[in-house]
């Protein structure tokens, strides 16, 4: 019987996070009330981050298998096969709300903690990417975050030798108080070097190695990241953990020199928190039991009580279990990285997680209540019957003309260059990166049997919130498309969804909109989820942030060397439009600077014929057919065709005709009279929709010989527009932008890192 | 012809500096704690943190047992090349003139650049043209080099792209003999036409060759 001294109350309990109803449940399977260290435990684990209790169901929708999946959701990150025995490991995790509360050393752990996760299925972290929401740069407190979480990504990242080969960044007055930080690693493994995180083997003893541990971060996962910020916060930065990026960087190293020597049953990292959830997730996996020492563990300060030990969320730590014969070897290389090494439990066949203290029982808790017992709570959605968000302020004067508009659009901060952000963090160590951030629209990464893969990370909250299950498709759609354009065909999907308050209806029906679409897009593009995060309760006093799933995809490429490539290149070229595309203006960036609301719902999306001119592209870049192909994204046609001119350094002159053509297409009859209303404003409806309007990842903005472009032209819709050449960007007779003031708009992110 | 490639803890280049020494020569690991060279030929200093760079950069590094022999070694006339941190951690043993001081925008930056080569006759420049421009990316927050005096120059920054503030465009230097180079950029990172670039493999090609005196 553990030690019953000043047991918690259930006002305890609640102050935990845990509801009254949850406390008895816990009273009830442990048969008697928990004590300190028992309360602390379960409240942790049967949190939201930890237990996926408003999520888990809805998860279970998603597809997870695949021919190519090694692993998938459950493990510490999932991992597909790339051929020749190698395996490629990824995930993607947010560390939203330390970063809303201390940006750079939020966003630093976030990093951190996604490189354990991939080190701990053995895989050697090669790459980073990240994906960033903040409120608008006009205000100070975004410009903020803005500037130390890019700091604190590169602060880490770089320090470890991980290049950061690619991300996305947006503005939105939704995330003025509730940043998003969603980090995603990469990892290569051989196929059978990879380990579970399943303890196994009665007897066996379990070793923390790495970091000491510390008070920081205690309650990270309840108190933080479980529930909505507010205006205390300050007082929670003690919840937020700090990032040694020197102990991350000999951790990895010798985590992988363990595993390479073959001395581990099995690896865990120590994540949120801590010893708490690394002990019985090791022990609910392996259907064992766990007894663990608190007094065996190496610490910064004195007078810790067990319960802290527990719960702390100190990073830089792992825990693996290991046969008694081999734990000799394994404290040497240990030591030999300078890193603590502590034996500090066994595994048992109780199927308890025994928490002691030398030799007094502090918490003796069923595994099975911790981890499978957590109530499940099912969401009750309900489709708001009144607009959530408040419109965005307009920012484009009425009656813009066209070049007016397209250098509004470019020096948007959603679309302006991210050359700011990117040159603050190293893409190019490890020798992989075959393209880097600037030159593609995904990062291609070279692998050692000869081949590549690319990897992208999308998610347009905007859309989201317009419509969660269409825009979330939507970001499937241009994940897959950014990685056509560099020649891959996707592997697998991991995602971090997001979201505000699930236990809100309305918010609960952007929750299971949005799964619904992430699942019917992954079906119709055959991708299967390998792993993800989730990330609730995202709202301040504000109001919920705008619904943001972000999905990092995967891919392979057979040629390295014909990486396809996003800028213009080849004077005489020509430049053409590729796919169904068929755009709107509602929910577009277009929409957002001249201060429109959201619609009420986007345009279905019909995924098949997008995935037909993906599959197109893709063959073509392959084949070396193109010299360049790029996602019409944000700010539609004319905006991504002036992106291949900044890209390649060179201009393109289109002819006026075809893109007229498309604006008549775009004319619906029921339009007619908006259409014409607005004509008096400058840009005619019907062709700021064929110039500007979006359709996320069903068109494309190409370039190449004719020969190619009829060859492509077979397969899929094609509209030729002009040619590569010179230093204007220009549109019959009407238009004619320079280079240089192209550029100088779109260098619009350059003063917010003086 | 063989490299050894020195190991910090935080190394972070060290790795990618071995095998871009291996499309010219041989190359091994020289762990920090070991004093052995084993007889290589030349050594590279690498780039990365060493030992988390808390103090000053490079400052904890060249107190090494592997460090006190690599002195040695240059002192008698090895060829030994120092690649950003390296370079950083040669400055603080006295084997090169000058400091690194943080960069003037206070940030870290990554960049591709061309350097040009003022020094041809170092053991790093032998096999490059006079006034030869190498493109070869930069990637450093410590990188602003700070010239005590006259120095032998071996790289600047081309084409008024000095990422850092360096004085009089210095993006590396020599020692008064010559055999020991360093220089912020990172030559081993262009070592391959699909990752952007070959021109750092002739700073590796110099030294080939290069019998230890």
């Amino acid at each position: 019987m553990p030690d019953a001294a000043a047991l918690p109350t259930v006002d305890d309990a609640v102050a935990l996070g845990l509801t009254r109803a949850e406390y008895a449940l816990i009273a009830e399977k442990l048969g008697r009330e928990p004590n300190e260290v028992e309360l602390a435990v379960f409240s942790l684990l049967w949190s939201e981050h930890c237990s996926y209790k408003h999520s888990r169901a809805l998860l279970r929708t998603l597809p997870t298998e695949g021919e190519r999946v090694v692993m998938g959701p459950g493990e510490n990150a999932g991992a597909v096969d790339v051929g020749d025995g190698w395996a490629v490991a990824f995930k993607v995790e947010s560390h939203n709300h330390p970063s809303a509360v201390e940006p750079f050393q939020g966003a630093a752990t976030g990093v951190g903690g996604i490189l354990r996760d991939v080190f701990a299925i053995g895989a050697r972290p090669i790459a980073v990417l990240d994906s960033l929401r903040f409120g608008e740069p006009t205000s100070a407190r975004s410009r903020f975050l803005l500037d130390r979480a890019v700091a604190g990504i590169g602060h880490y990242g770089n320090s470890v030798g991980v290049p950061t080969v690619g991300g996305e960044v947006f503005f939105e007055g939704s995330y003025e108080q509730n940043c998003l930080v969603n980090a995603m690693a990469l990892g290569l493994a051989r196929r059978e070097d990879m380990v579970r995180s399943a303890a196994a083997g009665v007897g066996n003893v379990v070793v923390l190695f790495g970091a000491s541990t510390g008070r920081d971060g205690i309650g990270g996962a309840s108190v933080l990241a479980s529930a909505e910020l507010g205006e205390a916060d300050e007082d929670k930065r003690p919840t937020v953990q700090v990032g040694d990026p020197f102990a991350g960087k000999k951790l990895l190293e010798c985590s992988l020199e363990l595993l390479d020597r073959g001395l581990l049953v099995s690896l865990q990292d120590l994540g949120a928190a801590g010893l708490t959830s690394s002990s019985a997730e090791m022990a609910s996996k392996g259907g064992v039991g766990v007894d663990l020492d608190v007094a065996r563990v190496p610490l910064r300060e004195e007078g810790m009580a067990p319960f802290e030990i527990m719960i702390s969320e100190s990073q830089e730590r792992m825990l693996c279990v290991v046969e008694p014969a081999r734990v000799d070897e394994v404290l040497a290389v240990c030591a030999k990285w300078e890193v603590h090494g502590s034996a500090i439990g066994s595994v048992t066949d109780t199927a308890r997680l025994r928490v002691l203290d030398g030799e007094r029982v502090v918490g003796d808790m069923p595994v099975v209540a911790l981890v499978d017992d957590c109530p499940l709570y099912e969401l009750r959605p309900q489709r708001p019957s009144g607009p959530l968000y408040r419109a965005p302020a307009g920012s484009l004067a009425a009656g813009a003309s066209v070049r007016e508009t397209l250098l509004a659009l470019l020096g948007s901060p959603n679309i302006a260059s991210r050359l700011p952000l990117y040159e603050q963090y190293d893409w190019l160590v490890q020798s992989r990166t075959v393209r880097r951030p600037g030159q593609a629209d995904a990062a291609v990464l070279a692998m050692p049997g000869g081949g590549a893969i690319a990897v992208a990370i999308d998610g347009s909250g905007r859309r989201v919130a317009a419509d969660p299950y269409t825009g979330t498709v939507e970001a499937v759609l241009e994940c897959a498309a950014n990685l056509a354009c560099v020649g891959a065909q996707p592997l697998g999907l991991t995602n971090c969804l997001n979201f505000a308050n699930p236990e809100k209806p309305h918010v609960a029906w952007q929750l299971s909109e949005s799964v619904r679409g992430l699942g019917d897009a992954c079906r119709a593009l055959a991708v299967p989820v390998v792993g993800g995060n989730v990330s609730l309760y995202n709202e301040g006093a504000e109001g919920p942030i705008y619904p943001t799933p972000v999905v990092g995809m995967v891919g392979e490429l057979p040629d390295p060397a014909r990486a396809g490539r996003s800028g213009f290149a080849r004077e005489g070229d020509v430049v053409a439009l590729v796919g169904p595309f068929a755009p709107v203006l509602e929910a577009g960036e277009l929409a957002k600077l001249r201060g429109d609301a959201l619609p009420v719902a986007l345009p279905e999306v019909d995924v098949r014929p997008a995935r037909t001119t993906q599959a197109a592209v893709r063959d073509a870049v392959r084949a070396g057919d193109l010299c360049s192909a790029h996602d019409i994204a944000e700010g539609g046609r004319l905006v991504a065709v002036a992106e291949s001119c900044l890209a390649g350094a060179t201009g393109a002159r289109l002819a006026a005709r075809p893109l007229a053509a498309l604006a008549t297409a775009l004319t619906p009859r029921g339009r007619a009279g908006r259409a014409a209303s607005r004509a008096q404003d400058g840009v005619p409806e019907p062709l700021a929709a064929a110039l500007f309007g979006e359709a996320p990842g069903t068109g494309f903005v190409v370039s190449g010989s004719q020969e190619a472009l009829d060859r492509l032209g077979a397969r899929t819709p094609v509209v030729e527009l002009g040619t590569v050449g010179g230093d204007v960007l220009a549109v019959g007779d009407d238009l004619s932008v320079a280079l240089g003031e192209l550029a100088e708009a779109h260098a619009a992110l350059g003063p917010l890192f003086p | 012809m063989r490299f050894g490639v020195v190991r910090f803890p935080g190394s972070c280049d060290e790795v990618d500096a071995l095998e871009a020494c291996r499309r010219v020569g041989d190359a091994e690991i020289l762990w920090h704690a070991d004093p052995d060279l084993g007889g290589v030929d030349a050594v590279v200093v690498p780039g990365g943190f060493s030992y988390g760079d808390y103090l000053r950069v490079g400052a904890i590094a060249r107190f090494s047992p592997v460090m006190e022999s690599v002195i040695a070694f240059a002192r008698e006339g090895g060829p030994v090349l120092g690649i950003c941190n390296g370079f950083q951690v040669l400055c603080e043993a006295g084997l090169l003139p000058g400091a690194l001081l943080p960069n003037v925008g206070l940030r870290f930056l990554c960049r591709q650049l061309d350097i040009e080569v003022v020094d041809t006759d170092t053991a790093f420049t032998r096999a490059c043209a006079p006034a030869e421009a190498l493109s070869i990316p930069a990637k450093h927050q410590a990188g602003r080099y700070h010239a005590p005096g006259d120095v032998r120059v071996a790289f600047r920054y081309a084409h008024d792209g000095n990422p850092n503030g360096s004085s009089n465009d210095i993006a590396g230097v020599a020692n008064e003999a010559g055999n020991v180079v360093g220089l912020m950029p990172h030559p081993e990172h262009a070592v391959d036409e699909l990752t952007g670039s070959t021109d750092g493999l002739a700073l590796l090609r110099s030294a080939v060759g290069l019998a230890r005196a």
